[in-house]
């Protein structure tokens, strides 16, 4: 009998041990002469868990975790007994953190080997690209349309009105553009997905390819990302072998094929037409809206540019059906949410469910609170660009329309944690800094005015003219957020505003409760 | 393993580069992948590239010029032996990194950005590597740590400095 273990090859995995366990179950193994077979999978997604170790029997997987080179020998001697070990997590499907969730997005990720076609196959993968191919590529649109699908990269926008956008423009060279510059602090799901279920992005990517008309696609990888950025290139040559991708994608007459393009360390470059503009080997400059990327977008080519979740999102939408998807979630946010929790938490990891669930839910119920075990101050959602809630904002429903209702932003789904010794002047000024940095120069209000901005925040760290500061620091945000043509200026107000707003007591003004004494 | 797992830094040498060069000539728009295959070959991006670069792709120096120093990534001199790379982004500081950071800049007696006298190790910040659910994060040489904490970063500085 050959014993099958799954230990992930997920950089986070990686980053806390996992080639070292994996290495370490091989060697145990061989030394008790068992035949084992060890899965390089992606992660489940339960970080607190790495290295997670999984088990196939016959009533299914069994995790165990998190696992040290050094537990494995008992491990290896508890996996060939009756199963019992102090890191016993039980059947895997069975962990409260995951049984919670509604993974649709990332239904795969963790379950199969990444590297071959065959084990996507048997978990319903190219099912969504067959219904496309049947359905042709205007009901696939409308599909899309339907479905209530909004990019996931931050903004929003529904992404069905984009691919009709580029549909209805003649026919020509047009492009698909996959934005996988994930660098919002905070966020991991789409490296999770290229890491741990690459075929579902390039599926997803292909769908878009056949419903519009193009027959090529980039995925724009960051370059902090060399495992996903290798993950990827493994995965397209797989698939253009499988034909999967090539001249005649899946046996039909529609020719797609795409390639990976790595980054060079612009943050800004996550910006639409940053990234386009770097792709087309330049300076990765924000482009004036209009013309949309759709009309004018790669190389001047009506350009399909999404997220890596929301191209991630399409197959399991064309497999069953538009309103399928659309019955879950609020309001006008459909669907399921990968949201990724991170920073000072207990049970940090990729959390997916339908939109609605409450941040407090998230942080306190699903997180487990701070991981130093101290109380939570603030929250940050949505990236560096995201507002910082208080608790007294912890009832606000993760939704695009909810958050902005209350100044702040879901964007890629990142959810950072903090505790009270976080200084919250000091997260604004970085705010400040962090947009000087990677500014790309093109609108003065971003490019001088954050710099101006830290050097107003100091004035007040330093209770320099207080009020007068402050009030510049209002009206500084104020110029940043009208006069910035991208998200970078444009957002960077809200991290800093909502510090101000909601943590005056740090900035050196006496606090609420001293104030209604 | 992963693709930026660099060789050592070597000499500029323009033959080299030409069919470095030439190798992405097939692609559209391949200013980055040259800038990429150049820096992979000589651990940094010479000036002396700029003009040949230039020339091959019918572009002005000036506009070469200003793209190998938009990108952070590029170098223009060749980094030390190791690049040991500190997240400093939200996710981390909220995890303890900026302790970690002024650590790490301690005890190797360098600033974030600069490299060792004795050419072992170049300590750089860098703005999320994605392990933001096992923070605090390091990258040293391409491989991502995570969970980082003073013993677990000693290990990675004395490593950084052999």
């Amino acid at each position: 009998m050959t014993l099958r273990l799954f230990i992930p090859m997920d950089a986070a995995a990686l980053a806390v041990g996992a080639e070292e366990v994996a290495a370490a179950m091989r060697n145990a193994a061989a030394r008790r002469n068992v035949a084992v077979e060890i899965v390089r999978n992606g992660s489940r997604g339960l970080y607190w868990l790495e290295p997670m170790v999984e088990v196939e029997t016959p009533a299914g997987r069994v995790a165990y975790g998190p696992v040290a080179p050094s537990d494995a020998e008992s491990l290896l001697a508890a996996l060939l007994g009756n199963g019992a070990h102090a890191l016993r997590q039980g059947p895997t499907e069975d962990i409260p953190w995951l049984k919670r969730q509604t993974r649709l997005t990332f239904a795969r990720c963790g379950v199969v080997d990444p590297r071959g076609l065959a084990d996507y196959r048997a978990h319903d993968g190219c099912k969504g690209l067959a219904r496309a191919l049947s359905l042709g590529p205007a009901a696939t649109v409308e599909e899309v349309v339907q479905s209530g699908l909004r990019g996931r990269g931050g903004a929003g926008f529904p992404t069905g009105i984009k691919w009709r956008t580029v549909a209805q423009t003649p026919p020509q060279q047009k492009y698909i553009v996959c934005n996988a510059d994930e660098g919002d602090s905070g966020t991991f799901a789409d490296r999770m997905i290229m890491e741990g279920d690459p075929f579902v992005l390039i599926e997803g990517m292909a769908i878009a390819g056949i419903a519009v008309g193009a027959t090529k696609g980039y995925v724009y990888i960051r370059s902090e990302y060399p495992h996903s950025a290798q993950a990827m290139e493994a995965a397209i040559a797989a698939a253009r072998r499988d034909g999967l991708l090539g001249d005649r994608v899946a046996g039909s007459s529609f020719a797609f094929d795409m390639e990976v393009r790595v980054g060079a360390g612009a943050y800004v470059c996550g910006e639409e037409t940053s990234l386009l503009d770097s792709l087309e080997g330049k300076r990765g400059l924000v482009r004036a809206k209009p013309p949309l990327p759709a009309h004018k977008g790669l190389f001047g080519r009506p350009t399909v540019i999404n997220n890596v979740l929301s191209f991630a999102s399409v197959p399991i939408i064309m497999d069953k059906g538009a309103a399928f998807y659309r019955d879950f979630g609020m309001g006008k946010s459909r669907g399921t949410m990968p949201i990724q929790l991170a920073g000072n938490i207990k049970y940090g990891g990729l959390f997916e469910t339908a939109f609605g669930i409450t941040l407090g839910e998230l942080v306190d119920e699903v997180g487990g609170g701070t991981r130093s075990g101290r109380p939570m101050r603030a929250v940050q959602v949505g990236g560096p660009l995201g507002a910082y809630f208080p608790r007294a904002l912890f009832d606000t429903p993760f939704d695009y329309e909810a958050f902005a209702a209350r100044d702040g932003l879901i964007g890629h789904g990142g959810v950072v944690v903090f505790d009270d010794t976080v200084d919250m002047a000091k997260q604004a000024r970085f705010a400040m800094e962090f947009c000087a940095i990677e500014s790309c120069g093109k609108c003065t209000p971003c490019r001088v005015g954050s710099t101006r901005g830290m050097e107003v925040i100091d004035r007040i760290i330093r209770n320099e003219e207080r009020a007068a500061n402050t009030a510049l620091l209002e009206d500084l945000c104020s110029t940043l957020k009208f006069g910035s043509l991208c998200a970078l200026g444009g957002f960077t107000p809200y991290p800093v505003m909502s510090a101000l707003t909601h943590f005056p007591e740090d900035f050196g003004a006496p606090s609420r409760l001293q104030a209604a004494e | 393993m992963p693709h930026d797992t660099r060789k050592p830094s070597s000499t500029f040498d323009r033959e080299v580069a030409l069919e470095r060069m030439r190798a992405c000539l097939d692609r559209e728009g391949p200013l980055l992948p040259i800038l990429h295959a150049l820096q992979e070959e000589f651990g940094y991006i010479d000036e002396a590239a700029e003009p040949l670069i230039a020339e091959v792709l019918n572009i002005t120096r000036a506009e070469v010029h200003g793209v190998i120093t938009f990108y952070h990534d590029f170098r223009r001199r060749p980094a030390g032996r190791h690049v040991l790379k500190l997240c400093r982004a939200e996710a981390c500081q909220a995890a303890g990194g900026d302790p970690l950071a002024l650590h790490a800049e301690r005890r190797l007696g360098l600033a974030m950005g600069a490299t060792a006298a004795d050419g072992s190790v170049t300590l750089e910040p860098v703005y999320c590597l994605g392990l933001c659910a096992t923070a605090p994060s390091a990258m040293l040489d391409g491989r991502p740590v995570g969970r980082l904490d003073e013993v677990r970063l000693d290990g990675l500085l004395a490593e950084a400095q052999q």
